[in-house]
């Protein structure tokens, strides 16, 4: 186990420095900042003035090894546009965008697993059908149009709920958030939803496919041969099975859904990162995109990490050990 | 027993018609498909049933924008879905924006597909370093979620039409090969194979008329779920500001183009183009769904 999770560790350094050159070298092919940042009509002097603080006037490869030895120690350079650590921005904007994501996955398992389950034990009924039906359409809902619908009909027409902004926020434990005070609920219902319903949709239509396969299987067919009580069966045997795939695409899917986020967080004006990446590009604001990119890459290695220690915890079968291909 | 009479199996049925009366089972794919015709149909020759043509400017009159769906223009045309900002018909509108849509989710699946299908065969028969650097950049590619990519892609790369089919390609193109390459391992230790190995067929003729034809059944269910997953995201990236012009408009710009009114009430300018877009993917998805539960043996009863 030791040795598994040391050596996945390595194979992850290896892939944020590979992921560390591209993202600066494409981030650095996307234009000439200096044009960007510096007013027009500054003199030539203040013009080199700038580009020297900045850093611009290195040799490229220069310019990524200072960058790789700083952010070696946490600094991943500062925002052009805010003149503010880029990492601290990110950080800043974080936790708005974990709060929408873990209240969306919440949301999707709960209302996703049951629905899931009933329609894989009696897929002939009426009901089952149904729910397949309406996870198709949630799986095939644009995630912008759908926030657009919903801001249009809960907020312009009902006038339930408010449609952008993250509201109050409490603080419980320590922990700041918007989901301890009943302004900040409200605020964070329509952007979740909005993030959940394909995730939901995702995971009915695996649960029930799950088992499908499984309710075919020999030791389903012998456990009821043995006479064990359907609820047992399903309970035991059959949820066990599926439990596999599902903690791989939920695993998956929280980082799938920090990414999502960008889309949902622009239409609900939610101050997340999303919002602060899809800002950056458009004044591209350089150390605030590689900063980001860095987060996110380092943030689905460790929820991948997570995933592959949580299969052997679930299924003993799976030993953790480098696969030979 | 070595009668040189060879008799007939009892029902000879050929695949493709096993796959079709079976497809047939579910009314829902089935109308699914239909829809999708439709859809096409309408893609393909949208300049001949579109009351208007949306892009010639001196047909639009800035005093028709805005009207509410039924409304009827100053020379006595009617605007069924009503107008956008521009007093263009949006009938008309999506009718062309379902155009470039589909063009470029098919395109993009297409080629996605041939690059993805060569890659994987690559991996499957070479082997060694070959195989790891390729799988390994497949695993990469797909441990990140695809807009995220998308994103990246189009910052560095910049607007345009064939910048947004470039992205989707890398973008979806891993899916394919990871596909690909398993299904070909297992078919090409497969008996057929060998019986082809001993006729002494050349190995580029095994693989394309052999082996190739064989792994297409996992490769169509792969495609029609990416095609409508290509649609989705270069939509979304047409909403945000980063996909398609504003002279080639897909459903996705159409849609945005309706935001700033949407707070006023005037839902249709983003309504439509969305229902439109919705119907497309949804009758993909279900064409998929079922043509993956037809062509997956371990359902088979």
């Amino acid at each position: 186990m030791t040795v598994f999770i040391v050596r996945r560790l390595m194979q992850s350094v290896v892939i944020l420095l590979v992921m560390s050159v591209i993202v600066f070298l494409g981030v650095f092919a996307i234009g000439n900042p200096v044009d960007i940042l510096i007013s027009p009509d500054a003199d030539q002097l203040e013009r080199e003035r700038a580009i020297r603080a900045l850093g611009l006037d290195l040799p490229l490869w220069e310019q990524y090894f200072v960058f790789l030895k700083n952010a070696a120690v946490g600094d991943l350079g500062r925002s052009f546009v805010f003149n503010e650590p880029a990492l601290r921005l990110i950080f800043e904007r974080m936790p708005a965008t974990l709060e929408l994501a873990f209240t969306a996955v919440v949301l999707s398992l709960i209302v996703g697993i049951p629905l899931g389950l009933y329609a894989g034990l009696r897929p002939q009924t009426v009901t089952s059908k149904g729910i397949m039906a309406g996870s198709i359409v949630g799986f095939s809902l644009p995630t912008f149009w759908q926030g657009l619908m919903f801001i249009m009909v809960f907020a312009v027409m009902l006038g339930w709920l408010p449609s952008t902004g993250r509201g109050q926020i409490g603080s419980f434990l320590g922990i700041k958030s918007s989901l301890f005070t009943q302004d900040g609920l409200a605020h964070v219902i329509l952007p979740a939803v909005n993030l959940a319903l394909g995730n939901a949709a995702l995971i009915i239509r695996l649960t029930r496919a799950g088992v499908r396969e499984t309710l075919l299987q020999d030791y389903v067919k012998f456990a009821r041969a043995k006479g064990l009580s359907s609820r047992r069966v399903v309970g035991v045997h059959v949820l066990k099975n599926i439990l596999i795939p599902l903690v791989t695409v939920v695993g998956l899917e929280i980082a799938g859904l920090i990414a999502f986020a960008v889309v949902t967080e622009s239409i609900f004006a939610w101050p997340g990162m999303g919002k602060l990446i899809i800002d950056s590009i458009n004044q591209l604001d350089r150390p605030v995109m590689v900063a980001y990119l860095m987060m996110i890459v380092l943030l689905f290695i460790i929820i991948n990490l997570i995933v592959d220690v949580l299969y052997s915890v679930i299924d003993p079968r799976v030993r953790l050990q480098d696969v030979k291909g | 027993m070595s009668s040189p009479t060879v008799t007939a199996p009892a029902k000879a049925e050929s695949p493709f018609r096993r796959l079709v009366s079976e497809f047939a089972e579910d009314r829902l794919a089935v109308a699914g498909a239909v829809v999708l015709t439709i859809i096409l149909l309408i893609a393909l020759f949208a300049p001949l049933i579109s009351p208007q043509n949306p892009y010639d400017l001196s047909k639009l009159d800035i005093l028709d924008s805005r009207m509410p769906p039924g409304s009827k223009s100053m020379d006595g045309m009617t605007f069924w879905l009503g107008t956008d900002g521009q007093g263009r018909d949006m009938l008309s509108g999506i009718f062309y924006g379902l155009r470039t849509s589909l063009a470029v989710g098919v395109f993009s699946g297409v080629c996605a597909m041939i690059v993805g299908m060569a890659m994987g065969l690559i991996a499957a028969y070479v082997g060694g370093r070959t195989e790891t650097l390729i799988m390994r950049l497949v695993d990469l590619q797909l441990s990140f979620p695809t807009i995220l990519i998308a994103l990246i892609l189009l910052a560095v790369l910049g607007q345009g039409v064939g910048k947004i089919i470039l992205a989707l390609i890398i973008v979806q193109w891993s899916y394919y090969a990871r596909i690909i390459r398993g299904t070909a391992l297992v078919e090409r230790r497969r008996e057929y194979v060998e019986a082809a190995i001993c006729l002494g067929l050349s190995k580029p003729r095994i693989i394309f008329s052999h082996v190739l034809p064989n792994c297409m059944p996992p490769m169509i269910v792969i495609g029609t779920v990416q095609v409508a997953g290509a649609i989705a995201l270069e939509a979304t990236l047409s909403f945000l500001g980063i996909g398609l012009p504003i002279t080639e408009p897909s459903l996705g710009l159409l849609i945005a183009n309706g935001f700033e009114y949407l707070l006023s009430g005037k839902y249709w300018i983003s309504f439509f183009p969305g229902i439109a877009l919705l119907v497309t993917i949804i009758s993909i998805n279900l064409v998929g769904d079922q043509l993956r539960d037809v062509l997956n043996p371990r359902l088979k009863r």
